[in-house]
């Protein structure tokens, strides 16, 4: 060795200079890099401005821990997040947390961090968490990530009131006022109402938006429909029960009847198409989280100004109302798993989620239900209480759902994903195809999806 | 010179270390090294993608164990997926078709108008297949769009009424092999007028002293004459238009119910977006042998031709 000039001591003294020139040169923000840097992918926020909170927190956690923080965000156009999140699940690398799209904390379990110990101390300060987002969230006993506040949604009716009133007789607001309490009449507020008020407005020339595609605004308030029917069309244990099933027969019953008063192009219709029939004016009634309001506010105010959200109407076995939560979870392969948990500890605190509500226009819901009283929902407007009753209040007396949610987790995702529920009433509805025949192909369709393990 | 023996350069090298010199030398071993590169990227960028995939296609949901063509066999016992295998066939050979021949015609007529004018008709012929596709899709999406549709616009201006472009299954399908025709049929007339071109003009004179027809110099002399190019850009269309993903993802996301869906969409939808990725793959990989053996068949042919007209 030493004839070609290297030395033991040579690679000894280089090698700390190179040591040193590396953490001399490494960029550290807020504090010298002290407690290291993490890097985090959120969903970027539709609403704008939505994303400012995140940004606020992310800043104020870096300083006080010293931490050199990275934001990215991520848009679901074009399915951006969930081809990241499966690039990097794939690679086993990338951001130390990422932003889960419902059903992802189950697909990637494996590569995910429990964040038990987080989620002890949240609902030991905060109570009970908001039972779907466990249901996607937990697996194999444990969180798989902690339920984000930013980006969660639910989707209750957004009324156009005046309409209503006009050509269904029905004075929303009086039902649902923007107070702690049901008004009166709000006990008639179930499916069976709504079907003949989707006729009179079908009648008048403003249909209700509702979308039968294959997204998931359509899977949603199907899926809605379908509980509150007490339709199931697998038990937990994901066997099929879809052969003599009452309850699944009126529930498609009930639904192919309510598409006929539908604009005939529904079965086309995206995530986006509801919020444009409500924002042209053409629509009196969709299902959507405020954001097709917030947009109203600033193009059309004239429609926000009359819309009004109010819970899904209830059918025979209860009032159930669509949820879809993000969870923010930290991959098993992360560098500063320690510092990401204390991180999504820190914007899960009440103050903290109250941030995220309010910067997006109240659209955003925190995972935990004693989080369902935060001022924004009472103050937003016009008209002032417009979004009040948008997080589920215990007057409502109505539960949390997910489409499919009774099936276990890997099953329930493959029948949301490819939309089984409004495939089926397509089928009747616009494929012409009898009911026993529509059923045979959704008996099928699941035990196809439940092989191959 | 070709059969790998040793470079003429005289060597000077010592007897000892002889045979490695010689090795590097030989002329088989200093092409292996100046196309180690191409080979690397091609190992890396299509063999090992590909590996991988064959791969990934034999694992099981979870991608903890082995099940061989179990995913194959349950994509086949679905109706869904036979339904996606029946419309991508359509979908492909019904654009390709169109694509050939409105690419024929066009060459045609642009090869009948004199050159100066010409560039200009060829420039702005070509602009839809220089487009991204998933920006022009877009475009066509919003003239389709279910409510707003421009299309039904003009159509209810002269008193038609409105067509459900993207609502109605086969209107659905009609739209998407509209926008991959529009998109992919400058390229068929690219390629059939460079073929055009390079078509000897004595033969046209040759027929019509003997009398021929417009049909006849047709068919008996322009299209023999482009059956090889003919051939390549019908392969490697259908390849393309077998994988094509974004037209159908932007106008339909495969909808209406499942009934536009292509191997590609559908291979997203199991893989990507229902955590399926084992089948995902599977569907992908699905055209992969019958177009292999196309694409054999038809390169065969291209050669044998080729070494008949040599």
């Amino acid at each position: 060795m030493s004839k070609h000039g290297i030395t033991r001591r040579h690679v000894l003294r280089n090698g700390a200079g190179v040591l040193a020139a590396t953490a001399v040169g490494a960029p550290m923000v807020h504090a010298q890099g002290t407690a290291g840097s993490l890097r985090f992918a959120f969903w970027d926020h539709w609403v704008p401005g939505g994303n400012d909170a995140l940004k606020q927190l992310a800043q104020r956690f870096g300083e006080q821990n010293r931490i050199n923080m990275t934001l990215d965000f991520i848009n679901t156009t074009g399915n951006q997040l969930q081809l990241t999140i499966a690039a990097q699940a794939q690679s086993r690398s990338g951001h130390d947390g990422i932003s889960l799209l419902p059903w992802d904390p189950g697909t990637y379990a494996d590569q995910l961090e429990p964040c038990d110990d987080v989620m002890q101390r949240l609902s030991a300060k905060f109570g009970p968490v908001n039972p779907v987002a466990e249901f996607l969230t937990k697996r194999n006993g444990a969180w798989r990530g902690v339920p984000a506040t930013s980006g969660t949604q639910a989707k209750p009716a957004c009324v156009r009131f005046d309409l209503l009133k006009q050509h269904a007789g029905l004075d929303i607001r009086e039902m649902w006022p923007a107070a702690n309490r049901a008004g009166p009449g709000a006990d008639r507020w179930t499916w069976d109402t709504f079907l003949t008020a989707a006729e009179a407005c079908h009648k008048a020339g403003v249909p209700f938006g509702l979308p039968m595609g294959q997204f998931t605004d359509a899977v949603d308030w199907v899926g809605a429909v379908f509980l509150g029917y007490g339709a199931r069309v697998t038990d937990e244990r994901g066997n099929p029960t879809i052969r003599n099933n009452a309850e699944l027969r009126q529930a498609i019953d009930y639904l192919v009847r309510l598409s006929r008063f539908l604009p005939n192009d529904v079965w086309a219709w995206d995530d986006a198409s509801n919020n444009r029939a409500l924002i042209s004016g053409r629509s009196a009634l969709i299902f959507n989280p405020p954001s097709a309001w917030a947009v109203a506010k600033r193009d059309a105010p004239q429609v926000a100004e009359n819309c009004w959200t109010v819970p899904m109407p209830a059918g025979p076995k209860g009032r159930f109302l669509a949820y879809l939560p993000y969870v923010t979870g930290i991959w098993s392969f992360g560098r500063n798993k320690t510092a990401a948990k204390s991180f999504l500890e820190y914007i899960t605190q009440r103050e903290n989620a109250e941030l995220c509500s309010n910067m997006s226009q109240g659209y955003d819901i925190p995972p935990f239900l004693s989080m369902s009283d935060f001022k924004v929902w009472e103050t937003e407007g016009p008209p002032v209480g417009s979004v009040y009753n948008y997080p589920l209040k215990p007057h409502h007396q109505a539960t949390y759902s997910i489409a499919f949610s009774p099936a276990p987790p890997e099953l329930a995702q493959q029948m949301y994903l490819q939309a089984l529920n409004t495939k089926l009433i397509a089928r009747i509805s616009q494929g012409g195809e009898t009911v026993d025949a529509a059923l045979g192909w959704l008996e099928r369709e699941i035990n196809n999806m439940r092989r191959g393990g | 010179m070709a059969d790998g023996a040793s470079l003429a350069i005289p060597s000077t090298a010592a007897p000892a270390s002889g045979s490695l010199k010689r090795f590097a030398r030989r002329r088989s071993t200093i092409a292996l090294i100046m196309t180690l590169p191409l080979i690397a990227v091609i190992g890396g960028l299509v063999v090992w993608p590909a590996g991988y995939a064959i791969h990934l296609a034999t694992l099981n949901r979870r991608m903890t164990s082995f099940i061989g063509l179990g995913n194959f066999e349950i994509l086949l016992e679905s109706e869904t997926f036979r339904m996606v295998i029946f419309q991508s066939v359509f979908f492909a050979i019904t654009a390709v078709i169109l694509k050939a021949a409105i690419g024929f015609w066009l060459a045609h007529m642009l090869h009948h108008i004199p050159a100066n004018g010409q560039r200009k008709w060829r420039g702005m012929l070509l602009v839809p297949w220089v487009i991204p596709p998933a920006l022009s899709t877009l475009g066509w999406w919003w003239m389709f769009e279910p409510t707003y549709s421009s299309i039904n616009w003009l159509l209810n201006v002269f008193a038609i009424p409105s067509v459900p472009w993207l609502g109605e299954p086969w209107w659905a399908r009609i739209s998407v092999i509209i926008v991959n025709v529009w998109y992919g049929a400058p390229f068929f007339m690219i390629m059939y007028l460079a073929a055009l071109k390079s078509v000897p003009e004595q033969l046209y004179e040759a027929a019509a002293i003997d009398g021929a027809t417009s049909w006849q110099r047709l068919r008996y002399v322009t299209l023999p004459m482009m059956r090889n190019i003919i051939s390549i850009t019908v392969l490697f269309s259908l390849i393309v238009t077998f994988a094509n993903y974004d037209i159908v993802r932007v106008l339909t996301n495969g909808g209406p119910r499942d009934l536009t869906h292509v191997f590609a969409s559908y291979a997203f939808q199991v893989g990507i977006l229902a955590g399926n990725i084992p089948r995902g793959a599977a569907v992908s990989l699905f055209m992969f042998p019958i177009l292999a053996v196309i694409a054999f068949f038809v390169l065969r042919g291209v050669n044998r031709r080729n070494r008949e007209e040599a």
